[in-house]
């Protein structure tokens, strides 16, 4: 069991196209990984701090808006300024979904586009205010994946001191009890405090995972170091000493802080030595098995991808070598269930969507042929559900609803995403290679039309996995 | 799908019981199944913070209007249900409810969340049924964790129904979920190709029957003779029908609803939104209203002699503010309502303590006061409804919980 293309393209890609090239060798698909970002060039979604602009204004407007409000004045121009910004971040947010979808498509470095997924499900984070709720693909785009080739500790501290995860995970309301802020503010009558949210989830899901050998105390001792560290969309990151618990923590034993703090410069060490924690090591590499290759890995699979990570002080790239050069990923039966985000990217990739008229589709079309179908198969993509991200095991996914959503998809999108639909059989060549099972055959042969026999392919067994 | 259930209860019931039973025409389906007892309960989260102030009015407050200038018209004495309060002028469907004794509020009830008023937070709050100000450690749902204990209770007693997971349901136990705007539209050939090809897959073949049976269970017609015409148009239509349709999938979803708990099922939930009005809240607020009974009146239809032993709770994750603001709206407060119907219900009353709407009685001098916890009266109603211990009411689905007295909201 070794290389093979169609495999390569079917784990850790979005299937095979008909004309982009699939991998040659697996050293290749990472010399491809840590070259130029083609992808990023060819569909370009902005980073989080081009959209200045817009976030800048949305705080003016809501301010604006307050001060009316308070006075008990007409709020009708500002209303109106504010659902104009609302249309114009409403269709970008879906020009960039296209985008990822036209990446998914047309990708030489499909390894990238599914690393991009997988570290945004890692760090996941949704806007509970609109104008976060505009800015998960320029979260992406900025805060991981830049970082997915290097070192994890890098990606880690990327993302756990962006603006989007301190609002997500509440860090930018945190208040050490000790802190000056704090004392003025019980001065006043006001008790607000200490919010563990971002540390707990930087230990149970972050780094350590959920068994590692960290307690209330830790996560609390990391919280407090937190502290001072917050984000805003206009502002960006910063470390208010004010709001900052003096004295120094002990995280896992070891001490941080003291009484000269460097605010972000003691976080940013807390984060490298929690990356470069042995648990850390076990919890990436079981994920990255359980994700790319099965719900149950094989000991032997996980084991090899921890100790690259640890005998390269944390290089991700050698713990995707680690995983292509192993035996298990070369096994031919695939059992993973592509999510939606993933099935809905490997029907474009072998329908070949072609980008000039894909890009140019207006907020309706992609609300109705692409977000809302999403949803109903269970993925609101951009919006996941909880800190944890979707949920890995494959019977979340083919429910009921799941298998019907998707089904109702593959019936009727294919023909709004392209000119011609392909005839079934020459979609199943390409999309599956030789990997269609002899039932699949004939059911796509005896298909009584084009449009159902392109179902029939989208919804083979074979086709659902990855 | 009754027959179906009937011949997989007679298959697992045993041939000795079953041949005795099934041959009885007294037997319903339902007597085959599992589920616990005939008391249903529907769950809907009102999702937006409902204006309580506004759904219910309290026209006897002589603070009303002056607080609400703008939001005032005439009251009307078909509204009227008693000297003090009067209904949303939407909501004039449900009346008949009212009248013969169908329909109750709960007044000035709201979950422990204080103060910060974020939609997100009230709801995973709400939903998770904690205590805490903070919901992001609790993971499952308050309506999953009851079922837990529902003794008799399977995978097809619970529906979570329409679109988007609710923290409500998720958990260890098994709680269907389905939307009805999802159709399978499909030629007999096509199912039957798929079904062959699925013989490679047990997972998926299970799951594509069930499909195709929840959907056609919802009033669409889910397979087709063959690849008609009639079909595409069909298909094409529920594309767009999924958002497009948006104004009419409440009816849909209280259809799906009424038909599964008129069968085996006992418990559902869904939500319904639309209840931000922060502006022009005379006209924004007509929509929910509308949906709302809307629901409770496809709910009552559907369910036919079923709607006798069936509690449909409404909850929302606060009230509003008890001033207008500035663009004719309301604010997110902190009192709310909470609404119960159905014929398990003590109706044609209004529960809970309310403290009115003088500047003084208001909490933060801002919102309606909460004299209660939203979780008691969920508790009582479930506690009334399948008899659960009142040590795991407190304990395991609101944890922390004083149950207290029983305020005997259901019959």
């Amino acid at each position: 069991m070794s290389f093979d293309s169609i495999l390569a393209q079917t784990r850790f890609g979005f299937g095979p196209s008909p004309l982009v090239q699939g991998p040659e060798s697996a050293g290749a698909m990472i010399a491809t990984l840590k070259g130029a970002d083609r992808g990023a060039e060819m569909f370009a979604i902005p980073h989080y701090h081009e959209n200045m602009a817009q976030l800048a204004q949305f705080a003016h407007l809501t301010k604006q808006s307050r001060a009316l409000r308070r006075d008990g004045k007409e709020t009708v121009e500002v209303d109106r300024q504010m659902r104009v910004l609302n249309r114009t971040m409403a269709a970008r947010r879906r020009k960039w979904i296209r985008q990822v979808l036209m990446r998914a498509t047309w990708s030489e470095d499909a390894l990238r586009e599914r690393l991009g997924l997988f570290w945004f499900d890692h760090f996941a984070a949704r806007g509970k205010r609109r104008d976060y709720a505009w800015m998960g693909a320029p979260y992406v785009e900025t805060a991981i994946r830049p970082f997915i080739s290097g070192l994890f500790e890098d990606l880690l501290i990327s993302a756990v001191t962006h603006p989007m995860m301190l609002h997500f995970l509440d860090q930018s309301v945190s208040l050490g009890p000790n802190s000056r802020l704090a004392k003025n503010q019980r001065v006043k009558g006001k008790k607000r405090g200490l919010n563990e949210n971002l540390a707990r989830e930087i230990l149970e899901l972050h780094t350590l995972g959920v068994n590692g050998p960290y307690s209330q105390q830790d996560v609390r001792q990391l919280a407090e170091l937190l502290t001072g560290l917050v984000g805003d969309n206009v502002k960006g990151t910063q470390f208010q000493a004010g709001r900052a618990e003096p004295g120094a923590e002990a995280i896992l034993g070891v001490t941080y802080g003291g009484s000269r703090r460097d605010g972000l410069r003691d976080i940013e060490g807390a984060l490298r030595d929690l990356a470069r924690h042995p648990s850390t090591a076990k919890h990436l590499a079981r994920k990255l098995a359980t994700h790319f290759v099965s719900d149950r890995p094989s000991d032997d699979l996980v084991t090899e991808i921890e100790w690259a990570y640890r005998e390269s002080g944390g290089d991700l790239s050698k713990m995707y070598l680690a995983i292509l050069t192993h035996p298990d990923a070369w096994r031919v039966d695939v059992v993973n269930t592509r999510r939606p985000i993933e099935f809905v990217g490997a029907a474009f990739r072998a329908l070949a969507v072609p980008p000039e008229s894909f890009i140019s589709w207006s907020a309706k079309q992609t609300r109705t042929i692409i977000e809302t179908p999403m949803r109903l198969m269970g993925q609101d993509w951009l919006r996941p559900p909880g800190p944890q991200g979707w949920p890995e095991a494959d019977d979340y996914w083919l429910t009921p609803q799941g298998v019907a959503a998707r089904l109702q998809w593959a019936l009727a999108a294919p023909m709004h995403l392209v000119e011609d639909l392909p005839d079934p059989r020459d979609l199943m060549q390409t999309a599956l290679g030789g990997r269609a099972s002899e039932r699949t055959v004939q059911a796509v042969n005896a298909a009584q039309n084009r449009q159902e026999g392109v179902a029939l392919v989208l919804m083979a067994p074979q086709f659902q996995k990855r | 799908m009754v027959r179906e259930l009937t011949r997989r209860s007679f298959l697992g019931q045993g041939a000795m019981v079953g041949c005795s039973l099934a041959a009885s025409p007294l037997m319903t389906s339902a007597s085959f199944a599992a589920a616990p007892g005939q008391n249903r309960l529907i769950v809907i989260i009102l999702r937006g913070g409902m204006d309580g102030l506004d759904i219910l009015r309290p026209w006897g407050s002589a603070h009303l209007t002056t607080l609400r200038p703008s939001l005032k018209s005439a009251a009307s004495d078909a509204m009227m249900l008693n000297e003090y309060y009067g209904l949303h002028p939407r909501l004039a469907a449900l009346k008949p409810m009212w009248t013969s004794g169908e329909l109750a509020f709960v007044q000035s009830v709201s979950t422990p969340y204080r103060d910060k008023r974020s939609h997100f937070d009230g709801q995973d709050i709400l939903e998770a049924g904690t205590s805490g100000s903070v919901a992001g450690v609790q993971k499952d749902g308050w309506l999953n964790r009851m079922l837990s204990g529902l003794p008799g209770a399977d995978a097809t007693t619970a529906y979570s129904v329409g679109l988007g997971d609710m923290l409500l349901a998720q958990g260890p136990a098994e709680i269907r979920s389905w939307s009805p705007q999802v159709d399978v539209v499909l030629s007999q050939q096509g199912y039957a190709l798929m079904q062959h090809m699925y013989q490679d897959d047990p997972a998926l073949a299970k799951s594509l029957d069930q499909a195709v049976k929840l959907a056609g269970s919802d009033g669409d017609q889910a397979l087709f003779e063959d690849a008609s015409d009639g079909m595409m148009a069909a298909m094409d239509i529920q594309m767009g029908d999924a958002v497009q349709a948006g104004n009419k999938a409440h009816v849909k979803i209280a259809d799906f609803v009424a038909n599964q708990l008129a069968g085996d099922a006992r418990i559902a939930c869904f939500s319904l939104g639309g209840w931000d009005t922060h502006r022009n809240q005379k006209n924004a607020l007509n929509r929910p209203a509308q949906q709302l009974a809307d629901t409770l009146t496809t709910l009552m239809a559907g369910l036919g002699a079923a709607w006798k032993t069936t509690t449909v709770m409404c909850m929302t994750e606060f009230g509003r503010t008890a001033a207008e603001n500035g663009s004719k709206g309301t604010d997110h407060g902190t009192g709310g309502m909470m609404i119960l119907a159905g014929g398990a219900v003590r109706g044609r009353k209004i529960y809970g303590q309310f403290n009115g709407l003088d500047e003084a009685a208001l909490y933060k001098r801002r919102d309606l006061m909460p004299t209660d916890d939203v979780r008691r009266w969920a508790a009582w109603v479930i506690r009334s409804s399948f008899g659960l211990e009142a040590s795991f009411l407190e304990r395991r689905v609101f944890p922390g919980l004083d149950l207290g007295a029983d305020p005997g909201v259901l019959l």
